[in-house]
């Protein structure tokens, strides 16, 4: 089983992005589970949400403690929250933002990804210039990070699942799987055991 | 065909194929998924009903009332305060006869304020004359509300489908939607029995002097005792057209068990991981899973867990100054049998609080190891409190 966690903040569609990568990845075969953090949502306040798929039948019903890998919608997330909390050491990062982050020897046991979702959402008019919503080119990146679920079954949950600006969502997802940086491994210990 | 689809629209869906005529709800965290999905299907014309939008849970129920007495399919959907606000109007519901179902999404009662799942709110209603059949999965939940109108309608009382809040309303899973023709195959159209009619003018809800009241009451308990009977029937008939079955309890390796855990809504799901875990390590652990709660299926829980050494009840709720409320009626159900095993009370999980494998897994080797089983519920994972002075 893997478990995916995301954070981001409310209104960027992060606990839209679970539910399209669940729909995605079930139409890609894995029995999979989505939810959010149980929380009271706000716009702008962090929100998690999480991902589980297997390709058995998924039973434990709690929130995820240790996830394999975990995606930042947003970097100023970075600063108040450990992110890494509880993940499994050679997981993927992947974050949102347009460089590489200057402390990234906190991610060292891990391997990071970067994409600039943000200038991805507003290359696509998606949402408005002060909130772009960033959820499906994200998603993207998080389908070459992973090398699964298929592109196609992130157009189909799309298509399927977002009314507004469909086309636009789908070539975002597409320029982030070709655009995302895989740093992989950033710390020096990992690097050499990694051979 | 399977789809993702959340827990709350599960529920929308079986009531959108049900037929149902009459909507009413007042809308409550984490119910409210439930009947905006409604909304949505009364306003695109997917489910041709009224949707009446009330003042408060009390209102809603009252316009329940008032259209199933006409001899409609009504449902409602409420949680915690909510539903503690229709009280009064539960046991009317049950007392007038009236097959309504109600989607009933556990959440903890304030204060403190919480939205997060608990038992107690629909526990403590369990002596208004509803059914309530607690719910697991996302497919359960909706098999449940559509098997909720065949039992009404049956033996004429209400019911509660009930579904943790979060856990299940919010949760994202495969779901199997059924086809109109496949649900019009299991449950025919409402062919109510009596109902407000001008043609047919009737007095209905009058007043039941001693004479009478205690006849109609012992009929309620007869009509909740034939529940008991035609849950099997009602299964055999939901199995030949879905292929699915989920028993009143449902026990999972019990027969060699020398130690069952019971449990109910979610729980028993992550209980299923536990329990796989703990069989792969040789131990004989056996899991029963209580979904029919009224009617209490007494007779299935002592044949289930009559031969086991230990039992640990594990309740998300509690009746203060008595403790586990799904333990109290284990224990009851036992009391009789001439050996019987003992019957460890476990809390654990109140106002959402996450019941994970490794709090399973304590209650697990607690029971093992205790050689005395204490009267008292045994709270899990309570933190230190320090006192304001």
């Amino acid at each position: 089983m893997l478990e995916i966690r995301f954070h981001g903040r409310g209104g960027q569609g992060t606990v839209v992005a679970t539910i399209l990568l669940a729909k995605a990845f079930f139409r890609a075969g894995y029995y999979v589970q989505s939810f959010p953090l149980f929380g009271v949502e706000r716009r702008g306040a962090p929100v998690e949400a999480y991902l589980r798929l297997d390709e058995d039948h998924i039973w434990v019903r709690t929130n995820v403690y240790q996830p394999d890998h975990v995606v930042v919608m947003d970097k100023t997330l970075l600063q108040g929250i450990d992110v890494t909390m509880g993940l499994k050491p050679g997981g993927w990062i992947l974050i949102n933002t347009s460089s590489i982050p200057p402390n990234s020897e906190q991610f060292s046991r891990y391997r990071l990804a970067v994409v600039d979702a943000t200038r991805i959402a507003l290359r696509h008019r998606l949402g408005t210039r002060t909130h772009p919503i960033v959820n499906t080119a994200m998603m993207g990146a998080l389908a070459r990070m992973l090398e699964m679920p298929p592109l196609e079954a992130i157009s189909k949950a799309v298509e399927e699942e977002i009314p507004v600006r469909p086309e636009q969502n789908i070539q975002a997802a597409k320029d982030a799987y070709d655009e995302v940086q895989l740093v992989g491994l950033t710390g020096p210990e990992l690097q050499s055991s990694a051979g | 065909m399977k789809q993702v689809l959340e827990g709350s629209h599960a529920v929308a869906e079986a009531v959108r194929l049900a037929r149902v005529n009459v909507i009413s709800a007042y809308p409550i965290t984490p119910q409210t998924h439930i009947v905006e999905r409604l909304s949505d299907f009364c306003a695109d014309g997917r489910l041709d009903a009224r949707f009446l939008r009330v003042e408060s849970e009390h209102s809603a129920l009252a316009a329940l009332i008032g259209a199933s007495s006409t001899g409609v399919r009504t449902f409602t959907a409420t949680s915690s305060q909510g539903l503690a606000l229709m009280h009064e109007l539960l046991h009317w519901a049950s007392g007038a006869r009236l097959p309504i179902v109600m989607a009933e999404v556990n959440r903890a009662l304030a204060p403190g304020w919480n939205i997060w799942t608990d038992q107690t709110d629909s526990l403590a209603q369990r002596d208004t004359g509803w059914m309530q059949l607690y719910c697991e999965t996302g497919q359960e939940v909706l098999d449940t509300t559509l098997q909720a109108y065949w039992l009404a309608e049956t033996v004429n009382l209400p019911v509660m489908v009930i579904l943790d809040a979060f856990f299940l309303s919010h949760t994202y899973e495969p779901v199997d939607i059924p086809s109109q023709e496949q649900v019009n195959g299991f449950l025919p159209d409402y062919q109510p029995r009596f109902q407000l009619d001008t043609r047919n003018p009737c007095a209905f809800n009058q007043l039941a002097p001693p004479n009478v009241y205690m006849e109609m009451r012992h009929n309620i308990q007869q009509a909740m005792d034939q529940v008991l009977s035609r849950f099997g029937q009602m299964e055999d008939g939901f199995g030949v057209v879905f292929g699915r079955r989920y028993g009143e309890v449902e026990p999972l390796q019990c027969d060699d068990a020398q130690i069952i855990l019971v449990t109910s809504g979610t729980i028993t799901s992550t209980s299923r991981a536990l329990q796989q875990q703990l069989r792969a390590d040789g131990e004989r652990v056996g899991l029963l899973k209580i979904k029919l709660f009224r009617p209490f299926p007494a007779d299935a829980v002592r044949r289930i867990l009559g031969g086991a050494q230990k039992v640990a009840v594990i309740d998300r709720n509690c009746s203060f100054g008595a403790g586990g409320i799904f333990a109290q009626e284990v224990r009851a159900a036992l009391c009789n049998l001439s050996a019987r095993p003992l019957v460890f009370s476990y809390i654990a999980g109140l106002g959402g609080r996450d019941v994970t494998l490794d709090v399973l897994k304590l209650i697990y080797r607690h029971t093992k190891d205790c050689e005395h089983c204490p009267d008292d519920s045994i709270w899990m994972g309570l933190h230190e409190v320090h006192h304001a002075t």
